[in-house]
């Protein structure tokens, strides 16, 4: 696909011929009031994100919008949808997202692969262009590199802006990303789009966590010891999954009001018991011990097993906003450690 | 020279192990050091090794009894649900408590949640917690690498800089308008005697909200909630809730809708707060550890000044102080009761 330089007013103006025709949203800042997408907004005027760490918020919400209607349903026999499921007409209007980091574009990656043949998700994934930004200086709390990513990685992205001194390198990278570019573009010299593939293959991360997980004995992860002091801090909230891009489960409910009903979907998280509770009143997983155990082995474990990669971009974003400051990468080296 | 954070650490890893060693404790809950800058983590510190990792710095923001309640549960022997209760003492626990946290224990005595037999408090002055989000913002754009904490101020530290400000000035709200530091029960003082604290007006910022018109109060409650992600952190971080079930997780009847539609989240965190009314003593921990920035701390706030108005109660201020919302006095106000006859038509 392309590459095209720009300057920084040139970057500028073409945002602004974005902003003119379709929705964009980038990250907004924590305690900013947000629209339908928490931790997003609406973008009114340029503003380019910094050296690198990602948003607050994870691009999930636009491919798992909540709450995600169904189907409809009216409850009087005589309407001409009485009693019948009806499917929403699908959402296809574009959407752009602006200033995402590539952890997030391979957390959209990732999700692909449990969501592969599911509707909504595809349909999403179709109208939504995700216009990344690569990381120069990687936040300390970043680690894609560990999970097999990279800061200047280009998976599930549609357009990748890189810095290059006071200029930017701007990779087109699929037909969707083609088609909000436009034509008249200045490419980019062929010396500086290898300079920037030179530094893509050296920053680019290792499997090395994955495989070595992958190894290693279910059984034996699943009866170490660390499980019980790690998980006696947790408050059994739902920060980490609700911030997590690669965090995908959700809940579907009936809602009725005034005869007319409504499906829906919305974010569901390990954490809470709700979440494992059968009809009977049983719940498999009724212990704090058992969701924190659960939550990990499903990233680190059970996930690449069936997939192959680790559920985990490494962007970091539990680690910062846990309130009692659990840590992955600790939790990776304790597993790594299990004989 | 030790910082005062650094001798009360000190004392409180001595103390410990003197507990632990005597076994007059099997648990003693506290912090220890977290993985990044400005974090501490709750810790349960069970042998006298453990107690080499306890710390006490600003960043315990996290109100320990919150842990209370399942840390002395955990501590008794393994029981059937209609198995009699084990002859003699329960094993007991010590905690960690500053002012609010050892109110939010007392309630929990109170409330029996807690057997006050089988804990030991271990109190400790306040001298008023740091918000993160107020150091982060003031170098937004910077990432921070390292906080050193000095008495009065904080060494913040990063790539290609590095600042000092005053500890005061980024000491979180609900501890800015505190008047209650020191804690209100304890078997064993850690720490020096806490000083008085005044406010001039504690409750200036649920005024503003009161003062505004009904429309505006609107307006800012829906902005304030819109970003809310209902991940429940402020519950699950607050000592008051302690239900097996909480009413938002109930699923026959369900009371609330579960997505982030706007009605549904307002219920859930108007209820929250109504939960804690009586009860709350502005420990912050909900507004520290909301991932998203709300202050949902302000609703429970301006119940804590109506209980205080109506009542003239303080939550958790002593054991054999009445819980307002259980207790009936002759004198309280009856506004709320509708009378037959309206007053104004010939009423008594």
């Amino acid at each position: 696909m392309n590459v095209y330089k720009f300057d920084e007013p040139g970057l500028a103006a073409w945002i602004n011929k974005l902003l003119e025709t379709v929705p964009v949203y980038c990250p907004a800042a924590k305690g900013e009031k947000c629209g339908t997408h928490p931790g997003w907004k609406k973008m009114t005027e340029v503003m380019l994100p910094g050296t690198g760490g990602p948003a607050g918020s994870s691009v999930k919400t636009f491919y798992f919008p909540q709450p995600e209607v169904l189907s409809t349903c009216s409850l009087k026999k005589n309407d001409d949808d009485g009693l019948l499921l009806k499917e929403p007409a699908p959402a296809a209007e574009k959407q752009v997202v602006f200033g995402v980091r590539p952890c997030d574009g391979r957390s959209v990656e990732l999700n692909n692969l449990p969501y592969a043949e599911e509707k909504l998700f595809q349909q999403n994934r179709e109208r939504t262009v995700l216009v990344g930004f690569s990381c120069s200086e990687p936040a300390s709390t970043c680690f894609c590199q560990a999970t097999g990513g990279s800061p200047y990685g280009t998976e599930g992205l549609d357009i990748l802006i890189s810095r290059q001194d006071d200029d930017f390198l701007v990779e087109i990278l699929t037909d969707r990303g083609a088609e909000m570019a436009g034509e008249g573009l200045t490419p980019a010299p062929a010396a500086e789009i290898t300079a920037l593939e030179k530094l893509r293959a050296e920053a680019t991360g290792s499997n090395e966590n994955c495989d070595r997980l992958k190894n290693k004995d279910m059984a034996a992860l699943y009866d170490a010891a660390f499980w019980n002091p790690l998980s006696e801090s947790c408050l059994n909230c739902g920060v980490c999954t609700f911030l997590c891009p690669t965090c995908y489960c959700f809940d579907i409910q009936d809602e009725a009001l005034h005869g007319k009903t409504r499906r829906i979907r919305y974010w569901d998280s390990c954490m809470f018991p709700l979440y494992t509770l059968h009809t009977t009143g049983h719940n498999p997983r009724g212990r704090k011990v058992q969701r924190v155990r659960n939550r990990f082995m499903h990233k680190l474990k059970n996930f690449p097993d069936r997939f192959g990669p680790l559920s985990c971009v490494g962007c970091g974003r539990c680690v910062v906003e846990c309130p009692v400051n659990i840590d992955i990468r600790e939790v990776v080296t304790d597993l790594l450690a299990v004989e | 020279m030790a910082t005062i954070n650094e001798k009360i650490s000190e004392e409180i890893r001595a103390q410990a192990r003197k507990l632990l060693e005597a076994k007059e404790v099997e648990a003693f809950l506290g912090y220890c050091q977290g993985s990044l800058p400005m974090t501490a983590r709750p810790f349960v510190a069970r042998t006298p090794e453990d107690t080499d990792k306890l710390v006490w710095n600003s960043f315990c923001v996290l109100n320990l009894a919150n842990y209370l309640p399942a840390l002395l549960k955990s501590l008794e022997p393994p029981r059937g649900p209609r198995d009699p209760a084990p002859e003699g003492p329960l094993p007991r626990a010590a905690i960690l408590a500053t002012g609010c946290w050892s109110r939010n224990i007392v309630i929990q005595i109170q409330e029996n949640q807690v057997d006050r037999d089988r804990v030991v408090i271990c109190g400790i002055a306040s001298r008023g917690m740091v918000a993160q989000a107020k150091v982060k913002e003031l170098f937004a754009g910077r990432e921070i690498l390292k906080v050193v904490e000095e008495d009065h101020k904080l060494l913040v530290s990063g790539k290609g800089f590095s600042e000092e400000i005053n500890r005061w000035s980024v000491i979180r709200n609900n501890c800015l308008t505190c008047i209650h530091p020191d804690p209100v029960m304890f078997d064993v003082r850690i720490g020096e005697e806490g000083g008085q604290r005044k406010s001039d007006n504690r409750f200036a910022d649920v005024e503003e909200i009161e003062n505004k018109s009904a429309a505006q109060r609107r307006q800012w409650f829906e902005e304030e909630f819109a970003s809310c992600i209902r991940c429940y952190a402020c519950r699950n971080a607050c000592p008051l809730c302690y239900c097996p079930t909480c009413f938002v997780d109930d699923a026959k009847p369900q009371w609330v809708g579960k997505s982030v539609d706007q009605v549904d989240t307002s219920i859930f965190h108007i209820l929250r707060a109504y939960h804690c009314a009586g009860r709350c003593t502005d420990c912050g921990s909900c507004e520290s550890v909301c991932p998203m920035g709300i202050n949902m701390r302000i609703l429970t706030k301006k119940l804590t000044s109506d209980v205080l108005n109506l009542y003239g109660s303080e939550a958790g201020l002593a054991l054999d102080s009445p819980l307002p919302l259980t207790t009936f006095k002759q004198e309280d106000p009856q506004d709320f009761i509708i009378t037959e006859q309206p007053a104004d038509k010939g009423g008594e």
